[in-house]
């Protein structure tokens, strides 16, 4: 005989109902004390014009237990880094380690202020300065700013930088002359740079990527020669995981033609401790803080994007700047608003300061030897996998990959399981799945990085999951076509989500009458 | 294999266009919503606008990513198909029929010599997959 012990509560391994779906009339999550004094007439406080009138229909009518209960439950989740390998290509999802996130809840730092005064706020002063030193260091460029929120934010700084350049040394910004309003951005770039430039006013012209997967050099000086060149985006090491080798040439052909050279810095953990982009030839970049400088990326951010440029770039800026004042009772540190060449502020206060805090304990517990060391066990970990898995997909580039490898599903398409399937099929071996389907220009990406964070074992199982499923793929396509079979619920009706999206919870009998 | 009807004109960027005296009725090919994906959004541009051969006119969007739409031939566009906005599965469903995306009042008659024909384009297709 079969018995049924009905539980309470399902087990938090179960699926979890809304939280609308645990409401119960009357309930509540509070308990007020009877009223002594006179009441106020509703309408004395919200005329009746701006209240809703619907008894707040639908809102969940729950006990704090319940949402207790409810939110932890699914709290638990979340798939993050600290469970495991998060390989998404471009993204370099590395470890967020304990000892920045307590070194960034220091009170000093955490309590500060944003309007303390200078003589107030000496401490973090010093720590933004240093901070920027650093990013000088590394990168090559000496003038830095740490306020951009993120990627994005530092890409278009940066350009808005080009752009006040070329007008103050074309002397086109008074006379109101035509201007260099031509961006040169590769095909393999990330989406974020042509928008950046086409909000920044300028024209974006693609160029072309060589089959092995380069920048094209005659396509660049081809499009150099058709002139009002205002400079170039480039990824360095590119999307494609590959380093840009003639970048000094590219360099030179853009500012012969008059234009400046952006680096895109989301791929420098490809870079830090070994190679400059100052040395190359660049003359600004981004970085972004919460990749390369291990600070949380993602839902957990902020996000941070400083904006590193040459001495020629610095007085464009924006303002404040943080500079020290060399004394003698020892260094103190201000905020220079006196820039009159700046773009101006581009955010509230000194960006995303916690996130500085982070990223200046990642370097200084590093130091010199142990950044070059990351870069170096990222690069190896990316070529590991590549050489792991090259008899098993199809690699569309040959030569070595650096911090992160592309494959595509070309070999396991001919039995119809494509690169969504694999990466679906991934989450049943209990891995984060890669960026898929970019980079654009390759079909069916499969963009792997597993950044320094991963240990051989746990790569070594990655190549395993990822061989067996090519595996699959050849007896069982089936069984990979309608992957996951492990979670909670199975595969998503992704097309149907996005064409017509249910984007709030609605009482059954709404719901069923739409 | 990607069905490609004769009679259409075809660009390398996977569009097709249909000439009928000075209108030319314009959509992307089978192949290229097969390498979509389940198209789930389609931006078009206004009456009125003007391209050139090759600029890009709109942009698709997939579950996979947003592709930009080119215009294989120059000209004015006359008429847009408001229909996709609420069924952009049309586009996977009928590409060559009710997925029409614009009708553009063509700039010269002779602009459709410089695209290809069905036959032209299968043998793209088949150098571009090998």
């Amino acid at each position: 005989m079969k018995s049924h012990t009905p539980k309470a509560t399902p087990h938090v391994t179960q699926n979890e109902a809304l939280i609308f779906e645990r409401s119960h009339p009357g309930r509540t999550g509070y308990s007020l004390p009877p009223l002594d004094v006179d009441e106020t007439p509703l309408d004395e406080l919200v005329p009746v014009e701006f209240r809703r009138d619907d008894g707040l229909e639908g809102l969940p009518e729950v006990s704090e237990t319940d949402v207790v209960r409810h939110f932890t439950r699914i709290s638990t989740w979340n798939y993050s880094v600290d469970l495991g390998m998060y390989p998404l290509g471009s993204c370099t999802m590395k470890y967020n380690s304990r000892l920045n996130e307590k070194v960034a809840r220091i009170g000093g730092f955490a309590n500060l202020h944003p309007l303390a005064s200078d003589t107030d706020a000496q401490g973090a002063l010093e720590l933004l300065y240093e901070l920027q030193e650093h990013l000088a260091e590394i990168t090559g460029l000496p003038g830095v700013s740490l306020q951009p929120a993120a990627g994005a934010h530092g890409e278009m700084t940066g350009i808005m930088i080009v752009r006040h350049f070329l007008d103050a040394r074309d002397g086109q910004a008074e006379k109101g002359a035509p201007r260099r309003d031509v961006m040169l951005i590769p095909d393999s770039a990330h989406g974020t740079n042509p928008a950046s430039a086409n909000l920044s006013g300028f024209k974006v012209k693609t160029v072309k990527s060589t089959p092995e997967g380069l920048t094209d050099l005659d396509v660049l000086r081809a499009l150099c020669a058709e002139g009002d060149i205002a400079g170039l985006m480039l990824t360095n090491p590119n999307t494609l995981g590959l380093f840009e080798r003639n970048i000094k040439e590219i360099c030179g052909i853009i500012h012969d033609a008059g234009g400046l050279v952006y680096m895109d810095g989301a791929n420098m953990n490809a870079l830090v401790g070994v190679a400059r982009p100052g040395d190359m030839g660049v003359d600004v970049i981004h970085l972004n803080l919460h990749k390369t400088f291990s600070t949380p990326h993602g839902g957990g951010g902020p996000g941070s994007g400083p904006c590193c440029c040459t001495k020629e770039l610095e007085p464009f800026l924006p303002t404040p700047r943080v500079v020290k004042n060399g004394g003698g009772e020892g260094d103190t540190y201000k905020l220079d608003f006196d820039r009159p060449q700046t773009i101006g502020r581009v955010k509230a206060f000194h960006g995303n300061f916690g996130m500085a805090v982070r990223a200046l304990s990642y370097i200084l517990t590093h130091g010199r030897d142990g950044l070059r060391e990351a870069t170096e066990a990222a690069v190896l970990n990316a070529r590991y996998i590549a050489e792991g898995l090259k008899d098993d997909y199809d690699k569309p580039f040959d030569s070595p990959p650096m911090h992160e490898v592309v494959f595509t599903d070309k070999r396991q398409a001919r039995k119809g399981v494509h690169t969504l399937d694999i990466a679906k099929r991934l989450i049943d071996y209990g891995f984060h799945p890669m960026t898929i389907y970019f980079p654009l220009i390759v079909g069916g990406a499969m963009l792997i990085e597993p950044t320094e964070s991963v240990g051989r074992a746990e790569i070594d199982q990655f190549i395993y999951a990822m061989k067996q499923i090519a595996r699959e793929a050849q007896e069982d396509s089936d069984y990979v076509l309608n992957a996951p079979h492990t979670t909670r619920i199975g595969r998503l009706d992704e097309a149907a989500a996005a064409r017509k999206p249910v984007l709030r919870w609605k009482p059954q009998e709404q719901a069923s009458a739409a | 294999m990607a069905n490609v009807p004769e009679k259409l004109h075809y660009s390398k960027d996977h569009e097709w266009v249909r000439v009928e005296g000075e209108t030319g009725t314009v959509g992307i090919t089978d192949h290229a919503q097969h390498a979509l994906g389940d198209v789930v959004y389609v931006e078009l541009p206004k009456v009125g606008d003007k391209f050139e051969a090759h600029e890009a006119f709109g942009s698709v969007e997939s579950v996979k990513a947003v592709s930009e739409l080119f215009s294989p031939v120059s000209g004015v566009v006359t008429e847009v198909n408001e229909s996709l906005q609420d069924e952009p599965e049309k586009v996977n469903t009928d590409p060559y029929g009710e997925a029409w995306m614009i009708r553009i009042r063509v700039g010269s008659a002779g602009e459709v010599d410089g695209l290809l024909s069905s036959a032209e384009y299968e043998d793209y297709l088949k150098a571009e997959t090998e």
